[in-house]
C-alpha cells in the first residue's frame, strides 16, 4: 500500500467537500493511504500573495515543514494551494530565500491530477474499472494553476494539455476537443467582481455546450464553484439553457471505479449530475 | 539600470527580480489577458508606465487589482517578463504605501480573508463572507444561492482553530511589524 501525506486545503472541508470524499474514496480503491498533515493550516491563498509575499511564503513553508517531518510526497488537491507551495519551492531554490519556518525544501509536491496520472496509478485503474464511462462526452477543464507557470508545474504542452483527457479516455469517456481548456473563469474575484466570473464562467458554459459536451471536468475547486453556482442566473441573463454539470476528476474516477458513495458526492452539486448520468445508463 | 537608483523601475525590479525594462510593447500580454478588458490600464501600459517612472498611476489604477493572476500574460510574454508575479509586487507596494486603490472592495475581501486566518488558522468560508458583508454593507447579495449551497452541506456553521495559536500569530506579527517600518 503507498502512503502519501495530504494536504486538503480550506476549500475541501467546505464549499469542495465532494472533492474531498471523492479523492479519499478513490485512493482506498486504490490501494492509496492518506495521512492527512496534523495541525495544517491556510496556505495564504488568493489573498497572501496579493498583499506580501513574505507572508505567503511563511504561511504556505508552515506547511511544508510539517510534511517534511515524515518521507511521504504531498498531495495537495487544491490547485490554489499547490501553486503557493511550489512559490515556497522556487523561492529556496532559485533565489536562496530566507524562510523563518525550517523547511529545507525536500517535500515532493504533488498536485492531485498530476498524481492520478503517473504511469502506475493509470495501471490500476485501468484493472479496477467496472463501469466504463461509454458514451459520456466531456470537456476537460484544466484553468489556470493546473499548467501555468510551466516552470513552476513542469506541463509542457500548457496551451493544450491532455493529460486529464488521457485520464478521461482510460476511464472510457470520451475527452471533446474545446479550445477554453486553460481559460480563466475569474478565481476568486467571484466575491468581489462577480460581473467578471459571470462574463467568464458564461464563455466557458457556453463554449462547452456548443462543443457538445454532457458535463466539465476539473480538478480545481473554484473553477468548480465558480462555474457549477452561477448557471441560474446566467441562464435568466443569457436566455441560454446551460444545465451544465461540473465534475471533479475524481468523481468520475469513483463512478468508473464503482464506488458506494457516489451518489452522495453527486447530490452536493448545484447542478445536478444524476440526471445526465442515469439518461446515458451509467447511474 | 542601477539598481540603487531611486526609480520606480528600480524598486518594481528589486521587490520582483523581473526586468521590466526588456518589454519593447508587443502588447501580447493584453492581447490574451481575459480580464483586460474590465482593466482601466492595459497590462502592457503598466510596464511602460513603471518604466517612465509613473508610480502614481500604476499603484492606484484597477488594473493591479483586477489581474486574477492567470498567468496567460507570463507565459506567452517573448522578453520572459513574469507579468502576473509583477501584479502581486505591484499590489504589495500598493497596501505598503497606503495609496487610495483603484477598486474598492478587493483589497478588503484580501484584509478580511488574512484576519480569517489570523484568527483561525484555516478559512471558514461562512465567517468570511459574514465578515466581507458586513465591511461592504451588501447584506443581499448571493444570499438565495447561499442557501442553496448550505441545504447541500456546502457552509460549515462553526470554525474550528488551528494553527498551534503561537505559529499563526508570530508569522502575522513579523509581517504587521514589517508593514509599520516601511
Amino acid at each position: 500500500m503507498k502512503e502519501v501525506s495530504y494536504y486538503p486545503g480550506c476549500s475541501l472541508h467546505g464549499t469542495a467537500r465532494e472533492y474531498d470524499d471523492s479523492i479519499q474514496g478513490v485512493s482506498s480503491l486504490l490501494g492509496i493511504q492518506l495521512q492527512e498533515l496534523d495541525d495544517w493550516t491556510c496556505c495564504g491563498a488568493s489573498s497572501a500573495h496579493c498583499t506580501s509575499e513574505e507572508l505567503a511564503i511563511e504561511l504556505a513553508a508552515r506547511n511544508l515543514a510539517i510534511a517534511e517531518k515524515s518521507n511521504r510526497e504531498l498531495l495537495v488537491p487544491c490547485v490554489a494551494c499547490y501553486s503557493r507551495f511550489k512559490a515556497v519551492e522556487t523561492e529556496l531554490k532559485e533565489h536562496s530565500k530566507k524562510i523563518h519556518f525550517p523547511y529545507q525544501g525536500n517535500v515532493p509536491i504533488r498536485y492531485s491530477l498530476d498524481f492520478f496520472c503517473d504511469g502506475p496509478i493509470l495501471e490500476e485503474v485501468k484493472k479496477k474499472r467496472t463501469k466504463p464511462l461509454s458514451g459520456l462526452k466531456v470537456a476537460c477543464y484544466y484553468g489556470c494553476l493546473t499548467v501555468r507557470p510551466p516552470k513552476v508545474t513542469g506541463i509542457r504542452q500548457y496551451e493544450n494539455p491532455q493529460h486529464m483527457d488521457h485520464l478521461m479516455k482510460l476511464l472510457g469517456a470520451e475527452p471533446i476537443p474545446w479550445s477554453y481548456k486553460t481559460d480563466c473563469c475569474g478565481a476568486s474575484l467571484v466575491m468581489t467582481r462577480t460581473d467578471i466570473v459571470r462574463k467568464l464562467s458564461q464563455r466557458l458554459l457556453s463554449m462547452a455546450k456548443e462543443a457538445e459536451a454532457d458535463c466539465l471536468v476539473t480538478g480545481c475547486p473554484m473553477c468548480q464553484a465558480n462555474l457549477d453556482t452561477r448557471q441560474d442566473e446566467l441562464e435568466k441573463e443569457t436566455k441560454e439553457k446551460y444545465d451544465l454539470p461540473i465534475l471533479y476528476f475524481t468523481e468520475l474516477m469513483g463512478l468508473a471505479l464503482g464506488h458506494k458513495d457516489v451518489k452522495k458526492w453527486f447530490g452536493r452539486h448545484i447542478v445536478d449530475p444524476v440526471k445526465m448520468l442515469r439518461a446515458k445508463r451509467l447511474m | 539600470m542601477n539598481a540603487s537608483e531611486n526609480t520606480f523601475l528600480a524598486e518594481v525590479h528589486q521587490a520582483s527580480g523581473e526586468t521590466v525594462q526588456d518589454c519593447y510593447q508587443c502588447q501580447k500580454c493584453s492581447a490574451g489577458c481575459p480580464v483586460a478588458y474590465a482593466m482601466d490600464i492595459l497590462p502592457n501600459q503598466v510596464l511602460r508606465h513603471i518604466q517612465y517612472d509613473h508610480r502614481e498611476k500604476v499603484l492606484a489604477s484597477k488594473t493591479i487589482w483586477i489581474c486574477a493572476s492567470c498567468y496567460t500574460c507570463s507565459v506567452r510574454c517573448p522578453n520572459n517578463i513574469d507579468i502576473a508575479k509583477i501584479m502581486d509586487t505591484l499590489r504589495n507596494i500598493a497596501i505598503r504605501s497606503g495609496i487610495k486603490p483603484g477598486e474598492k472592495n478587493i483589497p478588503i475581501f484580501h484584509s478580511v480573508f488574512l484576519n480569517t486566518i489570523k484568527s483561525k488558522g484555516r478559512i471558514h468560508e461562512l465567517s468570511l463572507i459574514l465578515q466581507f458583508k458586513t465591511k461592504t454593507r451588501d447584506f443581499l447579495k448571493d444570499a438565495g444561492l447561499g442557501w442553496k449551497m448550505y441545504k447541500r452541506g456546502k457552509i460549515k456553521l462553526f470554525p474550528s482553530r488551528f494553527g498551534s495559536g503561537k505559529e499563526i500569530q508570530d508569522i502575522f506579527n513579523a509581517f504587521e511589524g514589517s508593514q509599520k517600518k516601511s
